[in-house]
């Protein structure tokens, strides 16, 4: 079993604290209307922080939905800046810089698992020493590109990582209407590779999961399915009440084995972790926060941004849309 | 130059490019050991190995999203989709991701996609494989739609798009891939994307048509021509980007214009053209533009087909109606 070391779970829990502080920060920007819609982190933080600790970040690429991104801090500072660009709705939000080998937030639900799954066999093509860690939540499995991009990946043999977050809720819906199967795992079994099913909040199982399944994908033997069960401990987004549809005593059990509750609790007891340390980490999270907020805000925006990057030269008809909106904007640019 | 057929010189063209840029890879349903259910991919698998030239489990969403993965890791992807009325399972991944993937990472990731599909009737298929799309897809922004009507344009516009840093839907007409017959210059021959062509010269109408609907453009043309009457053929070749300096320069000239495709009337293409003119070129008509298309009915079965398509009667027709409006 691969077990991170007392400085890899401390800066473990460093990553899922800041990840949390943050999101509660940009869901009350939200509230005040200074950003758009997000969709809180609160109960994913191990999962997604243990898996981003198991890969190489120089070789390994991680595709997200949209809730993971604000966790990516492991792949540089770089991350939060995409996110509050994201967040502001900047156009430059969809750009994370290279190297940095993650792709922008997803919206469009299991659409990036085929892309992850083509990711590792160009990776292979390219001699490229790289794994490709995908994530998408019990909702997504619903969808055929999870089972289009499973199947390819199982003929292919392609160095990839299915990790199903299985937060037990896609908005509304809970698991036992998303499926019939007697786990998300279970269906790597229509693929032919491995599927394991661990506890999403203990972050020493998820690095292992992880892990295994990245040695496994670099010696040639294929893909892993990984379902790491958690539960939401928030709304799905800032626009949804779960007061409508969650029970309020699983709600109360959940927030019982909240994942940071539990590293904290074992890094405490071990002598690597106290009140000090998470107060500075704290601090530190949300003046990183509003300094990436502040650089947002103030990321030039052109006002025919919008039209940048369609095509890699304007088409001609493009080219005259972009000369009638400049001239609508008049000069400076300030009309709108 | 060589005389070649349409499946021919796109089958040359797959060759040289493979052997030209080894980011080059070739995947779809049947392409590798199989040729292609045309054989447009005949012999790939043979010289460039099963790296590079790769049968795909039969989800044309898997052969589009993996192109997406494959653009990301620096490859050059060039899939088949084995008729265009398939790539409705795919659409999510052409018109939701590859599309927009540039626009959506802000540069950072060129879709340098090939996406080819054969399309278009008159050949007695089953449901589904002679649907005409094109004009959903110009509704799509950062796709490129091409639509070769003879095999030089096959060849000149299939290195283009496949060296294009844009994703190209390359549209092959499937009345055409043994029937379409020209001479293909050798060698390295590149035809830009969003260039016109005259596929007739003429001066009293001009039939705007793009794909198979050239060729019988032009055989009303040639028939019209026994009766006095000069009737030019303007090939579109590309429909995004589209040339507009060509289609204004053949109203200036004619006056009089017919627009012709096989897909239905609602929000086909030739609509957008119509608008292009009215736009542009307004002043220089004579004549309402007369629209020549499909029905408004799903593309039918194969006992009423050769009532639906377009053919050169409806288009010689459509030629004498705008020419005898006042």
């Amino acid at each position: 079993m691969a077990r991170p070391t007392d400085e890899q779970r401390r800066e473990m829990l460093v990553d899922m604290v800041t990840a949390r502080v943050q999101s509660q920060r940009i869901f009350n920007l939200q509230r005040q209307g200074r950003v758009g819609t997000m969709a809180p982190v609160d109960g994913h933080e191990a999962t997604i922080v243990g898996a981003a600790h198991a890969l190489d970040t120089d070789h390994d690429w991680v595709l997200p939905q949209y809730r993971e991104p604000i966790a990516l801090r492991r792949y540089g500072p770089e991350m939060l800046e995409h996110v509050m660009l994201y967040n502001i709705g900047h156009p430059a939000g969809g750009h994370i810089p290279a190297p940095i080998r993650v792709l922008p937030y997803q919206i469009s639900l299991a659409t990036q698992i085929p892309h992850a799954v083509g990711l590792a066999w160009g990776l292979t093509l390219q001699d490229d020493p790289g794994v490709v860690l995908v994530f998408f939540g019990d909702g997504s499995s619903s969808e055929g590109d999870f089972y289009e991009a499973g199947n390819l990946a199982g003929v292919l043999g392609a160095p990839v990582i299915f990790l199903c977050v299985n937060n037990q809720w896609a908005i509304s819906t809970p698991v036992h209407l998303q499926t019939a199967a007697e786990s998300f795992a279970a269906k790597a079994a229509a693929f032919g590779f491995p599927g394991i099913q661990i506890d999403g909040n203990d972050v020493d199982a998820v690095y292992d999961a992880v892990q295994t399944a990245r040695t496994r994908a670099l010696a040639g033997k294929g893909p892993t399915l990984i379902e790491a069960v958690v539960y939401r401990l928030g709304p799905h987004t800032t626009a949804d009440d779960p007061t409508r549809y969650v029970p309020a005593e699983d709600l109360e059990a959940a927030r019982r084995s909240d994942p940071i509750k539990r590293l904290r609790t074992e890094l405490e007891t071990a002598g690597l972790w106290d009140d000090d340390v998470q107060a500075e980490v704290e601090e530190a999270a949300l003046a990183a926060l509003d300094a990436a907020l502040e650089k947002a805000r103030s990321t030039p925006l052109a006002p025919d941004a919008m039209l940048d990057h369609c095509y890699t030269t304007d088409t001609q008809r493009l080219a005259r849309q972009r000369a009638g909106l400049l001239a609508e904007a008049g000069p400076g640019g300030s009309a709108r | 130059m060589t005389e070649l057929n349409m499946l021919e010189a796109i089958n040359e063209t797959l060759h040289a490019e493979m052997a030209r840029d080894d980011r080059v890879v070739v995947l779809g349903q049947d392409i590798a050991h199989n040729g292609g259910v045309f054989r447009a991919t005949e012999g790939l698998l043979e010289k460039f190995g099963e790296r590079r030239v790769v049968d795909m489990p039969l989800a044309e969403g898997a052969i589009a999203g993996a192109s997406v993965g494959l653009a990301v890791a620096g490859l050059v992807p060039v899939a088949e989709i084995q008729f265009l009325g398939f790539a409705y399972q795919a659409m999510h991944q052409i018109a939701g991701q590859i599309a927009r993937l540039r626009y959506r990472t802000q540069g950072r990731f060129d879709p340098a996609i090939t996406i080819r599909a054969p399309f278009g009737g008159g050949v007695r298929t089953p449901e589904l494989h002679s649907d005409s799309l094109e004009g959903q897809l110009a509704n799509v922004p950062g796709l490129k739609i091409v639509v070769p009507a003879t095999a030089a344009d096959a060849k000149g516009l299939l290195a283009s798009s496949i060296r294009d840093p844009d994703p190209v839907m390359f549209l092959e007409p499937l009345r055409g891939y043994r029937g379409i017959r020209d001479d293909v210059p050798d060698g390295e021959h590149l035809v830009p994307l969003g260039s016109a062509r005259t596929a007739r010269p003429g001066g009293d109408a001009v039939v705007i048509a793009w794909s198979h609907q050239v060729e019988l453009a032009c055989r009303a043309s040639d028939r019209l021509a026994e009766e006095g009457l000069s009737v030019r053929v303007l090939d579109l070749r590309c429909l995004v980007p589209l040339d507009l300096a060509a289609i204004a320069e053949a109203v200036d000239a004619c006056g009089r214009v017919v627009v012709t495709e096989e897909s239905p009337r609602t929000g086909g293409f030739g609509g957008e053209v119509v608008a292009t003119i009215v736009e542009e070129s307004f002043w220089s008509l004579e004549a309402p533009v007369v629209r020549v298309s499909g029905f408004d009915v799903p593309y039918p079965v194969g006992m009423v087909e050769d009532r639906y398509l377009p053919d050169e009667d409806r288009i010689a027709a459509a030629v004498r109606h705008v020419l005898d409006m006042a």
